[in-house]
């Protein structure tokens, strides 16, 4: 290894006062750190939401328990479901964005380094903020603390006749905060995607995974500014007493739901194309293949982009749009389904007559395909608007999206984690405990969400803090709550084995597994300036065809 | 493997970019008018759901004028950055003062409507719906003006002390990217609010 004297710097910087190192943390515009910092925060916030989900599970484990009170139970999902998508899964995924985009596309640093800080500390003041609420929001005595009217916050309950003290000017700040941030750092990622690519790499060129986040942070700048704009009107109607979401001044409170959607699904798509990333570069190297049908996963993920801009509504089938409305969005939600099956062919296709290596990270995706696509058919299901009507807002639903996004996007993430820790840290995990970390979540996923369907097929609606025995729901209640079991101890597993390897790990080298992007042809980890010297490239593989100067991709593609 | 021995010969490939600022100002420009489109549609969807006065057809006029203002220094701005792209730092100078000019003579008469509508007319944000809606667009819009202003005014004050060069159009040419779509923006505004919705 020719770069090994770049590895002196290091010891210098580690004999370095811890305070000075902290600030060198804090004060940082590196990409690579940035990108470290949102997944860490991501993973204290993961930590906290999971407590949040494991304390609605163990007060519904059985009928009439009272592990927690009716208003405490509200707070805990109010708080679990906007933690976990504003403060754990989008951090985290900017966070491998921020990190993996520069490398891959062969650059030294984001476009808008300085912009890139900003951001993150807009989202981490922003996650602080909604925590804060918990000391800092008890305006009223008995008015509660916490967040307690939703993640999608309906009106009137946001009024403030209806929430009294100051816990949903929390919520709505946190989000306004952090949506600012997400909107920095998705105007960072288009920058660098279109204008800090290497000789060479043209948009045909680039590996899928900054095609795929390249449309993600288009969604975000197209979706989460709805939401900015939503939480506008809301502080406007809270603070000087505006009338957007009031129905006694003529106002309505569809149109708050209208405007959350927006946001909202377009947002799921937000965090399910960063997964599709993870995905589509984890597979190939372990199938030993390239990803079959580039330009169609291309083609599909900007089909994606655009059908998920016109779904919003199958959220509001069952408040009564009239039947013209609802066929659009019954048709545009079916039509979403269509390039997303694209994909899955394309990833079983690359898998097809590969030499599948069954690695903790492929493990990871292998699920994700599987489950992803039971997600996607329950997706469907919801989309016939009759359906929802019987399901809507019951725990069909939860288990729906939580197949979605833990099913889908939360078993990518790991797969992602796996794969692209020897190059973050250095070392390399320990294998058998990924492999534990994966069976032990993989059976409390299936435990907690396939049981999850039953009891709202049964009829037991979402958002409940206890339920009468003796009609259908409890055994299943019970299963789905030993699951959740089962997932902590996965994730304990998973956060001992990053600690553990950090420390006693074997060091990874810079291509542990033999892949073809230009992340893995600098050190593990990345020197600050990522490249000694700029590559230049000529395929959508440059590390396949140094490896084979015979028989290089250019020459095919 | 060695990262040097990536650099692959480069055989007369000619490599350009888009610049990274115009495209970072463009996406900021798709998050604002995702932004004002979410206000926009609000305001139309409310149009004549107010349940009390005053209405709109009683008490606004279209303010032509500044409207004129604003508009006109779209035009102001282009030619101070086409003089600048030519060197002529003076001319740009005296068309970047032109523009801040017309911007602030926009806002003061957004000031002095606002205040005739609040202390002659009443209507506050809270009064009814017509209020809310016309107060948050308007002063969304308002505050970009403002925000505009402020860009403005730094690279006026740069220009003052003579730090504004030939060299600098490219990032000039972007902040009046911003210029323009504030000013596109009020066409929006202006049509919505003074024509669709009296």
């Amino acid at each position: 290894m020719s770069t090994d004297a770049l590895a002196l710097p290091r010891t210098e910087l580690a004999s370095r006062p811890i305070v000075a190192r902290l600030h060198d943390w804090v004060t940082t515009v590196d990409h690579k750190r940035l990108g470290i910092l949102y997944i860490i925060y991501a993973l204290v916030f993961l930590l906290i939401a999971g407590i949040e989900a494991t304390v609605i599970r163990i007060q519904l484990i059985r009928p009439h328990n009272d592990f927690v009170s009716p208003p405490v139970f509200n707070r805990m999902f109010t708080m679990h479901g906007t933690t976990m998508i504003f403060f754990v899964v989008m951090p985290v995924l900017f966070g491998f964005a921020n990190y993996l985009i520069p490398l891959m596309i062969g650059a030294r640093d984001m476009a808008f380094p300085r912009l890139n800080a900003f951001s993150f500390w807009m989202t981490t003041f922003g996650g602080l903020l909604l925590y804060f609420s918990l000391v800092g929001a008890n305006g009223l005595y008995g008015a509660g603390n916490a967040p307690d009217v939703g993640w999608f916050a309906y009106a009137p309950l946001t009024s403030r006749t209806f929430s009294v003290g100051h816990s949903t000017d929390f919520w709505t700040l946190a989000l306004l905060v952090s949506g600012f941030g997400s909107i920095g750092t998705a105007i960072n990622i288009v920058a660098t995607v279109l204008c800090m690519r290497c000789p060479g790499m043209t948009l045909a060129k680039m590996p899928l995974f900054a095609w795929l986040n390249l449309v993600m942070a288009g969604l975000v700048i197209l979706a989460v500014s709805p939401l900015t704009a939503a939480q506008i009107m809301l502080l406007i109607d809270r603070y000087l007493g505006g009338h957007f979401f009031d129905t006694q001044a003529g106002g309505s409170a569809v149109i708050w739901m209208h405007f959350f959607w927006i946001f909202g699904h377009p947002e799921v798509y937000v965090l399910v194309l960063p997964a599709f990333a993870f995905v589509s570069e984890i597979i190939p190297v372990f199938s030993r293949k390239p990803i079959f049908g580039y330009s169609v996963m291309v083609g599909a993920t900007v089909a994606i982009g655009f059908i998920s801009m016109s779904v919003w509504a199958h959220h509001m089938f069952t408040v009564g749009m009239g039947a013209n409305v609802n066929t659009f969005f019954v048709l545009s939600t079916m039509a979403i389904a269509v390039p997303t099956g694209i994909k899955i062919f394309n990833w079983l296709a690359t898998m097809w007559g590969g030499k599948i290596e069954f690695k903790t990270p492929m493990l990871f995706c292998i699920a994700f395909l599987f489950q992803f696509l039971a997600a996607g058919l329950t997706g469907v299901m919801l989309s016939v608007a009759p359906f929802t009507w019987h399901l809507g807002n019951s725990y069909f639903v939860v288990a729906h999206f939580h197949y979605v996004i833990v099913g889908g996007i939360l078993f990518a993430l790991f797969g992602a984690f796996y794969y692209w820790f020897p190059k973050m840290s250095g070392k390399m995990y320990s294998e058998t405990l990924g492999r534990l970390h994966f069976w032990l979540f993989f059976i409390g996923f299936h435990l907690t969400f396939d049981f999850m369907h039953i009891p709202g097929l049964l009829g037991m609606p979402r958002r409940i803090y206890t339920y009468e025995p003796g009609r259908g729901w409890d055994t299943w209640n019970f299963i789905v709550t030993i699951g959740v079991f089962f997932q902590a101890a996965g994730i304990l597993v998973f956060l001992g084995n990053l600690l553990w390897s950090y420390f006693r790990g074997k060091a990874a080298g810079s291509d542990p597994w033999d892949a073809w992007t230009l992340e893995w042809s600098t050190n593990s980890p990345p020197p600050a300036y990522n490249f000694a010297s700029i590559p230049v490239i000529k395929s959508r593989r440059p590390l396949w065809d140094l490896k084979h100067p015979a028989d290089p991709d250019w020459k095919y593609e | 493997m060695t990262t040097t021995s990536l650099t692959l010969p480069l055989t007369a490939l000619e490599w350009r970019l888009p610049s990274r600022g115009r495209v970072g100002m463009y996406a900021l420009i798709a998050a604002e008018a995702a932004i004002f489109t979410i206000f926009v549609v609000a305001y139309l969807f409310y149009i004549g759901k107010s349940l009390s006065g005053p209405m709109p057809r009683d008490i606004l006029a279209p303010p032509f004028f500044y409207t004129v203002c604003l508009l006109s220094s779209s035009l102001t701005i282009h030619f101070a950055g086409k003089a600048l792209r030519r060197g002529n730092v003076r001319s740009f100078g005296a068309g970047w003062a032109l523009t801040i000019t017309l911007g602030a003579l926009f806002l003061y008469g957004t000031a002095s409507e606002w205040h005739r509508l609040i202390y002659r007319d009443g209507l506050t944000i809270s009064t009814n719906l017509f209020g809310t809606t016309y107060y948050s667009v308007v002063g969304l819009h308002g505050f970009h003006v403002v925000v505009g202003l402020l860009g403005l005014t730094t690279v006026m004050a740069f220009t003052l002390f003579g730090a504004v060069k030939q060299e600098h159009t490219e990032r000039i040419e972007v902040l009046s990217l911003y210029w323009h779509f504030v000013d596109v923006v009020w066409i929006v505004v202006f049509t919505v609010v003074y024509v669709i919705g009296r």
